[in-house]
């Protein structure tokens, strides 16, 4: 169960999508998803489907992946596929009983409403599957840190999300190694109504709040007595660089934005 | 037929990605009832994974396990009997320890096999005398305690199931060599006491052979071989290629038999071979013993 969370995995690899500049795939991810969102048919959508599979394909991370990372968000389109398609009465009614009324204008919506979340969903997750977080939250720091200016605090809040992304597996690991311990001792996390399951929580939440603050101790221990004292005055050890094949990137990205754009004006579907 | 038996164990970890890694390979053994087993093998040669699967948490990814005679998974419905009969004790168990006195921590195991009162409560008194725990201690918070008391309760936590089979996991990691021998001997105590079959689980020769009878040795996710101590510690040029060592007075007694002086036992002890030699002294009548 909890070893199928795909969100914020990375793949390590050496394609050209891994060894793009981490500033530049997370403007790239920005244009992607304005496209999917200024795209008003499916056509549009087509070209953000071609777009993306391209990119799958260079990366060279199994389409299988991308599938995988849909998963945990099928709730989610479904309930918003299902608003969608009961509450917007357009175009030809196909099936009407008592309140119920469904339009062709609502399956559309529905259709469309879907295609757009899952291609979100896998376009950021191929931006996760190919970065480290580590090297992201590096990216994002630099993308903000023109605002130090107006005392944002850039540095504070990279490093923050560093420790955090940092730990999420640790954490993971910890709930799972804790849940296997209370399993041996006969803990029953599977069986019984919501009280029974949410009181049979309680063995593996405590151990887990207990190691977490314990670790953000040790952890704020090592870093004072490494002298970290923020960001100022800071070198780096790994330089980020853009390189040709940046540049070429942002270009084909921006012709698909534009075909995107001219498809909207001239063509209605 | 023993009471811990696998045909063809095998396990991989994250099947399908690019972080495959198989942790068991191909396992037969089988480990007769009653017997004190250490399991050794350097880091990552899959000790661990190995011991979850005698309790049902970790499902084979092909082969089989038998406790008892009764294979595991065969009926989902039966694993929660079976982790009762079969009790594991973590690497760092103490981390597992969530409530508020320790007299409720150990319960929580005897609790959920639903025994009455008076019997969690016997139990419980047992355990903490076997482990060495005083009465004083047991209305404390498991929090307040020292680590190597943590690490008791945690493992009485475990023993109080009364499981046929105990196993433990690097009961002694991370202790100063007093703790280590405090739970080593506890270990010893219990199997004794009980008679109980013990699986335990480490990289220390030297703490492995002076506790256990039988000794499996793993490498690189499979087992290497499995036999009585002397047995394995004769091979200590390869245990030694696989980063293992001999205990350091087997290895000085073995030099010295190769030297000629007559033994008649193996050494794997300092307390054994201290006792050894002052008896070799005494015949000898080359010093005054008093
Ligand atoms: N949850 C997991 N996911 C993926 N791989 C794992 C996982 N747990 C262990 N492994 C891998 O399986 C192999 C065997 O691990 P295992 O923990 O069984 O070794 P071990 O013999 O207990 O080592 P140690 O002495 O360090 O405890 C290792 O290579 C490890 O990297
Ligand atoms: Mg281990």
């Amino acid at each position: 169960m909890i070893k199928d969370i795909t969100i914020g995995q990375y793949f390590p690899g050496k394609s050209v999508v891994h060894r793009l500049d981490p500033r530049v795939k997370l403007g790239l991810t920005v244009l992607y998803i304005v496209m999917l969102f200024v795209a008003s048919g499916f056509l549009g959508l087509g070209v953000g489907v071609i777009y993306l599979l391209l990119a799958f394909l260079l990366s060279g991370i199994p389409l299988k992946m991308m599938l995988k990372s849909v998963k945990p968000i099928v709730p989610i389109i479904i309930f918003t596929g299902i608003l969608n398609l009961f509450f917007i009465s357009s175009g030809e009614i196909l099936f009407e009983w008592h309140f119920i009324k469904i339009t062709t204008g609502g399956l559309r919506t529905m259709i469309f409403m879907a295609s757009r979340i899952i291609l979100l969903i896998c376009g950021t997750a191929l931006l996760t599957y190919t970065t480290s977080p580590i090297t992201l939250t590096d990216a994002i720091e630099r993308i903000l840190s023109p605002l130090k200016i107006i005392h944002f605090p850039a540095h504070e809040i990279a490093m923050m999300m560093t420790i955090a992304l940092r730990f999420i597996p640790t954490l993971i690991e910890e709930t799972d190694k804790i849940m296997s311990a209370q399993k041996a001792r006969g803990a029953d996390l599977d069986t019984g109504n919501v009280f029974q399951r949410a009181k049979a929580l309680v063995p593996i939440l405590i151990p887990l709040f207990v190691s977490a603050f314990r670790r953000a101790e040790e952890l704020a221990l090592a870093m004072e007595c490494r002298c970290y004292h923020g960001g100022d005055g800071r070198t780096r050890l790994k330089q980020l660089k853009t390189a040709p094949r940046d540049y070429i990137a942002l270009a084909v990205t921006l012709l698909f934005l534009a075909a995107v754009i001219v498809l909207n004006i001239f063509v209605k579907i | 037929m023993g009471i811990i038996r696998t045909e063809n164990l095998s396990y991989v970890y994250g099947e399908g990605t690019p972080f495959r890694k198989v942790a068991v390979d191909s396992v037969d053994i089988d480990i007769d009832e009653g017997e004190i087993v250490g399991i050794i093998g350097h880091t990552g040669s899959g000790k661990s994974t190995l011991i979850q699967h005698f309790n049902g948490l970790l499902k084979p990814t092909s082969g089989k396990v038998f406790i008892d005679g009764e294979e595991l998974f065969a009926d989902k419905s039966r694993l929660k009997e079976i982790r009762f009969k079969v009790g594991l004790v973590f690497q760092y168990p103490e981390y597992q320890l969530f409530e508020e006195t320790v007299y409720k921590d150990i319960a929580y195991g005897p609790k959920n096999m639903g025994l009455s009162d008076d019997d969690t409560d016997r139990r419980i008194k047992e355990t903490a005398r076997l482990v060495g725990l005083g009465p004083e201690l047991l209305q404390k918070s498991p929090f307040e305690l020292s680590g190597g008391q943590k690490r008791r309760v945690a493992i009485a936590g475990v023993m109080a199931m009364e499981p046929k089979v105990l196993i433990l996991d690097e009961p002694t990691a991370g202790l100063d060599p007093k703790g280590r021998d405090m739970i080593l001997r506890m270990i010893k105590e219990y199997h004794a006491e009980k008679g109980v079959t013990v699986l335990l689980v480490s990289h220390s020769m030297e703490d492995v052979a002076k506790t256990v009878s039988k000794i499996l040795v793993m490498n690189d996710a499979k087992v290497f071989m499995y036999g009585d101590r002397s047995q394995v510690f004769a091979r200590a040029e390869e245990l030694t290629s696989m980063g293992l060592t001999v205990p350091q007075v087997t290895r000085v007694f073995d030099r010295l038999r190769a030297m000629g002086v007559e033994f008649s036992d193996e050494v794997f002890s300092v307390d054994y071979a201290k006792d050894l030699v002052m008896r070799l002294l005494k015949e000898k009548g080359d010093v005054k013993v008093d």
